[in-house]
């Protein structure tokens, strides 16, 4: 990979692995099944629909494989993807919906 | 047959469905890792010792971007830190377990083995201890094992794919099979609305720091507004 030496690869590996297990095996492991104060485990709940959205945002509106060109193909599937996501609470409708609209998109010649 | 025998079977039944998601999104990371040019060990060190698809790919994706290592490393686990709230969650029940199974359970908290083990645990509370861990352990033999398995077709197979796929497109789509069905409440919705927003207003900020201030922003409003709400 361009810029990083094999070395620093797998240091960024193994100490995601570590930081990873670290995070997985926390409450678990180490208090075992004593109570976590709520506005920790408050907090905890949103990671998921707080990181994973901002991380798809740039990848949606300024794609890589475009140059970094807004894409109205892309964007249109992706609002599609999401729309149905929401609605049906079902992930395998979330990716079909939105490679099935990019690639009908494309066809179109959107 | 033993009753946590029939745990682990019951949880390799409850996890099959998940074959659909796992497949070819293992198989998505083997392609783009190779891509990014990873080589094949390199592409199975992230899959086995990490094992965390969004994480992986986040990752590999700064790695590109030529990001600094140190926010390589804390994006990604900011990434994951959504299961530090599933070992929380599975506590009550596993907690209990000898060193060495929560070792392996630990490493095999996933999104789709947490949700389909603490869905088993709701609905029957009378379950013991080695019939949890049994289940446990069935959902893990059909989420993660074949998570390997794809990882290394996508990156023997990478090389081999048409460009004009656009399998780039797949990668925020997987993202959005995972949060988008998670938007239940107002303030998961709240959460959500605020990082995309945050993540296009700080786009300019250095060091890919916009994914930990944007993600960060987001719990905080979400938090919040549900503690208001509850009042």
């Amino acid at each position: 990979m361009t810029g990083w030496s094999d070395a620093t690869i797998w240091t960024i590996i193994v100490a995601l692995g570590v930081g990873t297990f670290t995070i997985r095996f926390s409450f678990l492991g180490l208090l075992g099944d004593r109570d976590l104060p709520d506005w920790l485990l408050r907090h905890l709940r949103y990671t998921a629909v707080a990181i994973l959205p901002a991380l798809v945002t740039p990848m949606v509106l300024w794609p890589n494989a475009t140059g970094g060109q807004t894409d109205p193909a892309r964007l249109t599937a992706a609002i599609l993807a999401l729309a149905v996501g929401y609605w049906t609470k079902n992930a395998i409708a979330t990716i079909g919906t939105g490679l099935a609209a990019l690639f009908a998109l494309q066809a179109l010649g959107v | 047959m033993a009753s946590s025998t029939t745990a682990y079977w019951r949880g390799i039944r409850a996890a099959l469905p998940f074959l659909l998601v796992v497949a070819p999104f293992g198989m998505l990371f083997g392609v783009v890792g190779t891509e990014a040019g990873l080589n094949l060990a390199q592409v199975m060190g992230f899959s086995v010792v990490i094992i965390a698809g969004a994480a992986q790919f986040t990752a590999v994706q700064l790695m590109q971007e030529q990001a600094p290592t140190l926010i390589v490393l804390a994006s990604a686990l900011a990434v994951n830190l959504r299961m530090a709230m599933y070992a929380a969650s599975l506590a009550p029940h596993l907690g209990p377990a000898p060193g060495w199974q929560r070792i392996l359970i630990a490493y095999f908290n996933v999104d789709g083995t947490y949700a389909l083990s603490h869905m088993e645990y709701e609905a029957k509370p009378a379950l013991a201890l080695s019939e949890k861990v049994g289940f446990y352990m069935g959902t893990a033999t059909v989420i993660c094992f074949p998570w390997y398995v794809a990882t290394w077709i996508g990156a023997v197979l990478g090389a081999s794919i048409p460009a004009g796929l656009s399998i780039d497109f797949a990668v925020p789509v997987a993202f959005m099979s995972f949060f988008a069905p998670a938007l239940r409440t107002l303030p998961h919705v709240a959460a959500a609305v605020t990082a995309i927003i945050l993540a296009i207003l700080l786009q300019g900020v250095p060091y890919s720091l916009w994914i930990l201030l944007a993600g960060a922003g987001g719990m905080i409003v979400g938090a919040e507004l549900e503690r208001r709400m509850a009042k």
